[in-house]
């Protein structure tokens, strides 16, 4: 009986989602409040319902319901409990259901959070939010419901994919759903301020921290899967182009360029326009992510289960949504005008550069994903696009915008005189480009012009974003920071320590694969490698062979590595699990193959300079938005704007 | 104040920046693209000398190993013509002799497959789209 709980629970959060996509909406159109007044209350029993349905999938999942279909297929008996629970998102279906808890999730807090706007527009912002509710939910009901029931119930399960049975599978989904269903937000703060026809500054402070939230997620979300698929799954590189990958990574360049554009309009009341435009098409590549991701069209490492009915029905909603947010964009845009004008030599200027090469970056990462599905559907054969084209295409706009963050962060609003930028950004510019030509020769003997550019601008933007709080902090001059500006040094000073660290292991990485018997000691990547044979070792649900391998530099043990190759017991398939010695210099990689024949075995050794660097940036990145949205004056704009104060104690949460 | 003659001429510059980045573009996406290649395909002479991907189910018992090296050679078939593959990495967890796999590499002068990267990252009960469509096309055209 439980399971059909949860399915009643969902279509009963069904139709309050739709109850709070329309209502509220009509109301405001008519201008009814009482109707208007029905997002709230709508908005909670949605999550309620969808609360309910989630809790009861994880139940069944716990209590190893095989009767249903998604638990057979993603579970079994002898599974540790803690993968019993996360398996609830180890498939399709309960993704979906994931994907549909974050929102409402997401739906609750800016309830909670526009307590203090005027209730047209916060009735409409919860109403945009339940028709994308509504839909996502209609689509989990009809094409893909976790749910149903299998005849007749089997003995077991058919366990987790062994890939999933790892503690990246318990953070990295979630955090990147968190980020990805998050840009529904600004997108509905959007289509809110063209329905009003109200986009001011205020706007903009509004709309602002719900995206730095649900970028620093997607920043977090992404981050946690290159490091699970590098760490656990073994498979030795940190990003692969991956259509997968592309799909979350589109949305976060998109959303990157609204935070920086939504900077602008908070802060001079211009750009609004394009302000809007990027918060639809961040939301448009999300959901262009889902489809990419759940119709299984495109070869990838992540490829699940495809279905044509699936596919289709998210490109209609898609086509819904953003076709929606397009066409009112196009009726309501000549509304929105700009508050103010700015010279060439100012911040403004350098903000627009940043989002213009953003939104290259992402055009050009599309344009790679989306060419097999063009080529294949024009009948020109069946193609995939290599990561070179990538490397190369994505680093074109990416090198400019990064030496461009340190010279825009130093620029004044409105107008800046050129000189004095120059005289302050001068000595820190030279010391950047002296250190980045020198460094790669003394630690690598070797560079190519790439490395050494590359290098110089990542170490440029480093010490460019420490300026201001070196001068606050060491020598107590210049005005108090703000929360806002600290933590967008924090973000910039990452963006530089992920450079380093990307640029240095891509261009240094040593990686080769080689044949030992025991016994046998390899010279490889400056160090050794004393390969002591393999042994079985027997884990909770899974057989392993285990290999022991001293790492030696210069006859001197710093570590044993001990890589295994495990074979699941109902899946039967083998399953990689490297061994990594890790410092912050560098990353010893080594996984273990298969018998040769002749007591010999294959390994693979990878040496992968600064690649910590890597992992640290972009966590600083994160870590940069977080203190941002702390930022005095976005409690300050809440309490201002509301007519009584004591109702938003608990509003901007 | 910005003349008429120097608006036409900032528009002029812009065009001709996104044609060129446009063509480069277009270049780069060209030089990476991999085609995909069947068998039969290759059987016909159809492959280019370039870098492609050829795909289908590795024949059982065709998996051979050169004792104590890396060195491995196993046969791809779509059913209908088969082609040797030499490759001397470590095979992905996934693959398996009789089940579906895609190797991106070249073909060598004795008419064998060189294989750069094997793809088999998927799982076990996933057949690659383009392995399954070749698969269907050879025994269509078998049983002409």
């Amino acid at each position: 009986m439980i399971p059909e709980f949860g399915q009643l629970a969902l279509a009963l959060a069904l139709c309050l989602a739709l109850v709070q996509g329309i209502v509220p909406l009509v109301g405001a159109a008519l201008g009814r409040v009482e109707w208007m007044a029905l997002a709230r209350p709508a908005a909670a029993g949605q999550f309620v319902f969808v609360a309910i349905a989630f809790g009861v999938l994880v139940y069944a999942f716990l209590s190893d319901d095989f009767s249903v279909l998604f638990v057979a297929q993603h579970s079994n008996s002898a599974l540790p409990v803690f993968y019993k629970a996360t398996a609830a998102w180890g498939g399709h279906e309960g993704s979906m259901l994931l994907w549909i808890a974050v929102l409402a999730v997401w739906t609750m807090a800016v309830a909670a959070g526009s307590r203090s706007q005027p209730q047209e527009f916060a009735s409409r912002v919860l109403g945009v939010l339940g028709i994308v509710s509504a839909g996502v939910i209609a689509f989990a009901f009809i094409t893909s419901n976790p749910f149903t029931r299998l005849v007749p119930t089997p003995a077991d399960g058919n366990d987790l994919n062994p890939l999933l049975q790892d503690p990246g599978m318990i953070f990295h989904p979630p955090t990147l759903y968190v980020g990805y269903v998050g840009m529904a937000v600004p997108f509905a703060f959007a289509v809110a301020a063209l329905l009003t026809g109200r986009l001011d500054k205020d706007w903009a402070r509004w709309t602002r921290p719900w995206t730095i939230v649900a970028w620093l997620f997607l920043t977090a979300g992404i981050t946690l899967g290159s490091w699970w698929a590098y760490y656990e799954l073994g498979w030795g590189g940190w990003w692969f182009w991956d259509p997968v990958e592309n799909s979350s990574f589109m949305p976060w360049l998109m959303a990157t360029a609204l935070l920086h554009s939504l900077a602008v309009t908070e802060r001079r009341g211009i750009f609004k326009s394009w302000t809007v435009l990027l918060a639809i098409a961040a939301f448009s590549l999300s959901l262009l992510g889902t489809f990419l991701t759940r119709a299984g069209v495109l070869i990838s490492v992540h490829a699940f289960a495809s279905d044509p009915t699936r596919g289709l029905f998210i490109l209609g909603l898609l086509g819904l949504f953003s076709g929606g947010g397009l066409l009112l964009y196009a009726v309501r845009a000549r509304h929105l005008e700009a508050e103010g004008g700015f010279k060439v030599m100012s911040r403004e200027t350098f903000l627009l550069a940043n989002n213009i090469l953003l939104v290259i970056g992402a055009f050009v990462v599309l344009l790679g994903t989306l060419a097999p599905l063009i080529i294949e559907a024009l009948g020109l054969g069946k193609i995939s696009v290599g990561p070179p084209y990538f490397n190369l295409m994505f680093l074109l706009p990416t090198l400019p915008l990064v030496a461009l963050i340190g010279v825009g962060m130093h620029t004044g609003w409105r107008t800046m005189p050129g000189d004095a930028l120059v005289r302050r950004l001068r000595m820190p510019a030279i010391a950047a480009v002296v250190v980045g030509v020198i460094v790669p020769f003394v630690f690598f003997e070797t560079a190519s012009v790439l490395t050494v550019l590359a290098v110089s601008i990542a170490l440029w933007v480093c010490v460019s974003s420490l300026l201001d709080p070196a001068r606050r902090i060491v020598f107590r001059t210049g005005a108090p920071m703000t929360r806002g500006q600290v933590g967008m040094c924090l973000a910039h000073f990452g963006v530089g320590v992920f450079m380093l660290g990307a640029t240095v292991a891509s261009a240094y990485n040593f990686e080769r694969d080689f044949s030992a018997r025991p016994g046998e000691q390899i010279e490889a990547g400056g160090y050794e490698f004393v390969f002591n044979g393999v042994r079985e070792v027997q884990g909770p649900n899974f057989v392993a062979a285990e290999g022991d391998i001293e790492l030696r530099s210069d006859g001197e043990l710093l570590s044993l590595l001990k890589p295994q190759v495990r074979t699941y017991q109902v899946q039967t398939q083998p399953m990689t699990e490297a061994a990594i010695d890790t410092n912050l210099a560098r990353d010893v990689f080594v996984a273990l193959g298969e018998p040769l024949g002749n007591d010999a075995w294959s390994i693979r050794l990878r040496v992968k300079p600064l690649i910590t660097f890597l992992w640290l940036g972009a966590g600083l990145m994160a870590l940069g938005g977080l203190v941002a949205i702390t930022d005095r004056r976005y409690r300050v704009a809440a309490r201002q704007t509301d007519r009584s104060p004591a109702q938003t104690a608990a509003g901007t949460a | 104040m910005k003349s008429r003659t120097q608006r036409k001429l900032f528009i002029v510059f812009v065009l001709a920046g996104i044609t060129l980045a446009g063509y480069l573009t277009y270049r780069a996406l060209q030089e990476n693209m991999l085609y995909f290649f069947s068998p039969t395909q290759v059987a016909a002479g159809e492959a280019p000398q370039r870098t492609f991907r050829l795909g289908g189910m590795v024949v059982d018992g065709s998996l051979k190993r050169e004792p104590g090296t890396l060195n491995v050679s196993f046969v791809v078939t779509d059913n209908v013509h088969s082609v040797p593959v030499k490759y001397d990495q470590l095979l992905p967890d996934l693959f398996r002799e009789g089940a579906g796999a895609v190797i991106i590499g070249r073909l060598n002068d004795n008419g064998e497959f060189v294989g750069e990267q094997v793809l088999a990252k998927h799982d076990e009960n996933y057949m690659p789209p383009e392995v399954a469509d070749a698969l269907e096309k050879a025994r269509a055209a078998q049983g002409q």
